[in-house]
């Protein structure tokens, strides 16, 4: 049997989506039992969770010092509940999973793998190296298996309305208080969540400009889509580092997923090929985001754009 | 001594596309250009500048790996790092390994800042400089986007999913770093002629009483997959009616 334990990612006191894609991950594994733990203030967070289908069971550790997500303060609870029996430990593979999860596997003296994409068995695992140019199978021999989950790689695991029970934990880890939150800037606003956004425009180079990029918003409004960014049009400063999408960036995998004058650096596509439908509109007709997208279409983006604007 | 540790790895160059060698056993490496780590030739600039601003005294920058990687050492001291060390081994090192090593390095140097990428872009694992900080018991933060160092603690940036997370970290802490940090300086000819002459210390892993584990077994390496060769349509019109086609678009 696999006792599988994922550790929640949450903010604003709501769950990320990432958490069921853990779960649809650890549903793979033979004879999955899988466990919840939800680090919070209070239990609201927890109760989301145990609503998760495939959950067992959701583990509820709530402390003042869990108001925001620090690795160096959530490693030693959750790696002192790993050690009760469990067989492995996820995370997702975010800014949020990969901080944490080294941090937990260290302390339980075992190698962690980063951003599994698929599962093979109990301990073997697929994941991308080199940007996501080659894909390694591996096996891990330990009684712990601590790994990140590619989220985009997963669906997210249904909801059930036969809630798992929830237990309130307490840890005995002591917390080391040497590293404090200030604060977190969020420049996005209303906007759909690029992560998990059913559809996506990004913005390349090619529309020169921070006023330009603007154009962007209007369509992604019409679509309900969530706006990204090439790391070559965030390195101009067209558009905040929070949208950059790619390998260095956010990786998703939208319904739709549409590239403006983005020419299709590897690193960028990388982050894009999971997309149901990838679009690409490019004056270029040589530029590599062509040969990945499903429909193509060769012209200049400030004059397709207001067309297409027109045309939904 | 105020002191900076930098930790760099010998990476297949970026500009450089990986091919999958067609019996599965690996990327082809033959003849290929090595280069630092980007990520960690950015936590080696951000060393360097804070010891120019005056916040520490020497910068020592270690690396892992075979003979071949004096090459990158020798680029980091002529970049301006103080003195290089080298553990040289012909193993593979997992990030926990690798982690194991750093500790053993920082309790010799002593350093107030362990400088890394935030991942090396061959294995691409993002664990290291987190593994290094949960063995050591210190700070860390990760995906660094600015640094400010002040006497007894460090404030730093760092790029979250959710936008630009701020942290107050006591020294000394581990801090791993982002693309956007820095530019890396370029280096010039007479520092490279004097980087020669930089002491450049080479031990095994031994004599830092380290056993090299391997615990992850890699079985296979492939080629992504590739996605069906699509459409091309010429304007604004035919793209919805090939969306709608698709169901993608109501």
């Amino acid at each position: 049997m696999s006792r599988i334990l994922i550790v929640a990612e949450h903010a604003n006191g709501k769950l990320s989506h990432a958490t069921a894609r853990c779960v649809r991950c650890a549903s793979q594994l033979p004879q999955p039992e899988i466990t919840i733990a939800v680090f919070a203030t209070d239990g609201a967070v927890a109760l989301e969770a145990a609503k998760i289908e495939g959950v067992a069971k959701v583990l509820n550790i709530s402390a003042p010092a869990h108001a925001h997500a620090l690795a160096a303060t959530l490693a030693p609870p959750l790696a002192e509940i790993a050690r009760a029996g469990y067989t492995h430990v996820f995370g997702p593979s975010t800014t949020f999973g990969k901080d944490l999860m080294p941090r937990v596997a260290a302390l339980l003296d075992v190698p962690q793998l980063s951003d599994i994409m698929a599962v093979e068995s109990e301990r073997r695992f697929r994941r991308p190296v080199y940007a996501g140019n080659a894909i390694i199978t591996v096996e891990v021999d330990e009684p712990l298996i601590v790994a990140t989950v590619r989220v985009a790689s997963f669906q997210t695991a249904g909801a059930t309305a036969a809630a798992a029970p929830v237990e309130v934990v307490t840890p005995s880890a002591v917390l080391p208080t040497h590293t404090r939150f200030v604060e977190v800037s969020a420049p996005g606003g209303d906007r759909p969540d690029l992560q998990s956004a059913a559809r996506v425009i990004s913005g390349g180079r090619a529309l020169g400009s921070a006023e330009n990029f603007q154009l962007l918003y209007k369509l992604a409004d019409k679509l309900g889509a969530a706006v990204g960014a090439s790391r070559a049009a965030v390195d101009s400063g067209f558009a905040p580092n929070d949208l950059q999408v790619g390998q260095t960036g956010k990786i998703i995998a939208p319904e739709l997923y549409i590239a403006i004058g983005i020419s299709g650096a590897i690193q960028h596509l990388t982050g894009i090929k999971d997309a149901r439908t990838i679009v690409a509109i490019n004056k270029d007709s040589e530029a590599p985001i062509f040969e990945i997208a499903d429909i193509g279409l060769v012209g200049d983006l400030f004059k397709v754009l207001p067309e297409l604007e027109a045309l939904l | 001594m105020k002191r900076i540790l930098v930790a760099i790895k010998r990476v297949v160059d970026y500009n450089v596309r990986v091919r999958v060698k067609p019996d599965g056993s690996g990327v082809a490496l033959d003849g290929v250009k090595w280069s630092i780590n980007p990520f960690d030739e950015i936590a080696l600039e951000e060393a360097l500048r804070i010891k120019e601003r005056g916040g520490a005294e020497e910068v020592v920058v270690v690396t892992f790996g075979p003979a071949d990687c004096q090459a990158q050492l020798r680029t980091a001291l002529a970049m301006g790092a103080d003195r290089a060390l080298h553990v040289e081994t012909g193993e593979i090192i997992e990030p926990l390994v690798a982690a194991r090593l750093l500790l053993k390095l920082v309790e010799r140097e002593a350093p107030l800042l362990v400088l890394l990428g935030k991942q090396a872009i061959d294995d691409d694992n993002n664990q290291t400089g987190q593994m290094l900080a949960a063995l050591w018991n210190r700070p860390q933060a990760t995906f660094a986007s600015k640094l400010e160092l002040n006497d007894t603690s460090a404030r730093v940036a760092r790029e979250v999913d959710a936008g630009t997370e701020i942290l107050d970290v006591e020294l000394p802490a581990v801090v791993t770093t982002d693309l956007r940090l820095n530019e890396p300086r370029y280096v010039k000819l007479p520092e490279i002629m004097k980087a020669k002459k930089k002491p450049l210390a080479t031990l095994k892993p031994d004599e830092l009483g380290v056993t090299l584990t391997k615990r992850v077994k890699l079985l296979k390496t492939e080629a992504p997959s590739t996605r069906q060769k699509g459409i091309k349509v010429a304007t604004a019109a035919e793209l919805v009616t090939a969306l709608k086609q698709r169901g993608v678009l109501a």
